[in-house]
């Protein structure tokens, strides 16, 4: 039991991470990613969110019609997300604002969805919840990789405290505005999946396709 | 347990229960029941949320509208909080039609959104003169004014109007003329982020200082070019760069700074103002 626990809790880290892995969450990776302090309480949302929702739904899940399935996970999903919203415009005011609409947009986040009808749907509510943490933080760590990379080539900082002088300011870094823009989120995800799959080459999938060198003469 | 009373039963709820959870999942009672249920349960969570947090969230906005003013008429100063730099503000209530200000009603207790829906305190606006799309407008508007050395140096006026998706809030600060703008700031709105979202972009913001509101003969020129202002064109000094994307939210900010600067808004205000100082 307690073995099926901590491989629930240390799966999607990196054997089964969700956005590495199983490529879920991708959007707001990009979105919210442009500053250490955001993604951090991004993530922050986002794995009490799955966390509460999987247990929640792992709690009723005996008693869910298989009719309106879908919809019982969304508007409990749904709910803890306005909550989660309301307590960030309470108590995280200013990165709130900067988060904007990407805290609401957690209910469309396919990890938590996929959570729930994946695992909280069959699984006991005490696994269901340590998965929706481990989830959360196979989520949150791709993310505090993408926004330290970001912020600290991007603006020569992290968390707000300057560490790389920038040329602007008397300093010799040059930041790389690249870093500030949206698909350098991507560039580090892709770089960060190189890299796990090269040190774990079961998640190398197979090729879809072969491409054959075609001789001209074979052809015709 | 059937001997206990209320507590043991909950409150006479358990049989009910367990009556409906005994049923199979699929049954059209059940379902019912489930989505009735949920609905009630998750109801309760939002609004008790809601409620408990209420006024810490209110607290933060009341905050961050007078960070929003500090910052549009340029009084930040290092390690001085938020309060102690508002209190160089001075807030008064204007008439808007008469531009005269008013005096019976406190500024501090004054809410303007209140104001703008309640009938008694507010006037509907013509359609054809709702260029800012705002409907209603209150008769009195807050206005604040940051003097130095006994003169009027900035004039901060709140502003509204529709953009794209939503209402959007904001300050302008004008110069003590009435008629060049110091900065503008937008603290509430829901544009999408990264397009119409750029009017919060400090690089565009900061286009604004330095442009003027109307021409020679009065009339409001101020604006978002399309596209990149032209330095040398004769309208450069009232226009500021467009928004890449954003065409309905540029055209709703044009929209309502105009609005709020001409004869329905702040007009009277400023005529007196300019004849007062000038």
């Amino acid at each position: 039991m307690s073995s099926e626990a901590r491989k629930v809790l240390t799966d999607p880290l990196f054997n089964n991470n969700p956005i590495a892995l199983q490529i879920l969450g991708i959007c707001s990776a990009l979105a919210v990613t442009t500053n250490l302090a955001t993604s951090l309480i991004m993530c922050l949302a986002l794995t009490s969110v799955t966390a509460l929702s999987n247990f929640s739904i792992s709690m009723i899940r005996n008693h869910v019609p298989g009719s309106i399935r879908i919809i019982v996970q969304m508007t409990i999903i749904a709910s803890l997300v306005i909550v989660a919203d309301q307590v960030l415009k309470a108590y995280a005011y200013q990165t709130s604002k900067q988060l904007s609409v990407f805290v609401g947009l957690i209910i469309t986040n396919c990890i938590v969805m996929g959570r729930a009808e994946a695992y909280a749907m069959k699984s006991p509510p005490g696994l269901s919840f340590l998965d929706g943490i481990g989830n959360g933080l196979g989520y949150s760590l791709i993310l505090i990789i993408v926004g330290t990379v970001r912020e600290l080539l991007g603006s020569g900082s992290l968390l707000g405290y300057q560490l790389l002088p920038l040329v602007t300011e008397g300093g010799w870094y040059y930041p790389v505005g690249l870093m500030l823009l949206p698909p350098s989120a991507f560039f580090v995800i892709g770089l960060f999946i190189w890299v796990l799959r090269t040190v774990k080459t079961e998640q190398i999938e197979n090729a879809e396709y072969q491409i054959h060198q075609v001789h001209r003469t074979e052809v015709l | 347990m059937p001997s206990a009373k209320g507590k043991g039963t909950w409150l006479g709820l358990r049989p009910v229960l367990s009556r409906y959870l005994d049923m199979p999942n699929d049954s059209t009672q059940k379902t019912l029941f489930i989505a009735l249920s949920l609905c009630l349960a998750c109801s309760i969570v939002v609004s008790t949320a809601a409620v408990v947090l209420k006024p810490k969230q209110v607290a933060n906005r009341v905050l961050d509208r007078k960070q929003n003013i500090i910052s549009v008429a340029g009084l930040q100063e290092q390690g001085k909080s938020v309060d102690e730099l508002f209190e160089q503000v001075e807030q008064r209530l204007v008439d808007v039609r008469t531009g005269e200000y008013v005096e019976r009603v406190d500024p501090e207790s004054y809410d303007q959104r209140r104001a703008a829906r309640d009938a008694g305190q507010s006037m509907r606006i013509p359609d054809e003169k709702d260029i800012a799309q705002i409907r209603n407008q209150a008769r009195y508007a807050k206005v604040y004014l940051v003097r130095r050395g006994g003169r009027l140096d900035k004039i901060v006026l709140p502003v509204h109007g529709y953009g794209l998706w939503s209402t959007l809030y904001g300050f302008v600060a004008l110069e003590a003329d009435a008629n060049t703008i110091y900065g503008l700031s937008f603290y509430e709105h829901a544009e999408t982020p990264g397009l119409g979202g750029e009017v919060d972009n400090p690089g565009w913001k900061a286009l604004w200082k330095g442009k003027k509101l109307a021409d020679d003969d009065g009339k409001l020129r101020i604006g978002l070019a399309k596209g990149k202002v032209n330095p040398v064109a004769r309208d450069a000094q009232f226009q500021v760069d467009g928004l890449a994307g954003a065409t309905l939210t540029a055209r709703g900010v044009t929209n309502l700074v105009r609005y709020w600067m001409g004869e329905n808004g702040f007009g009277p205000y400023l005529e007196k103002l300019k004849t007062a100082e000038g």
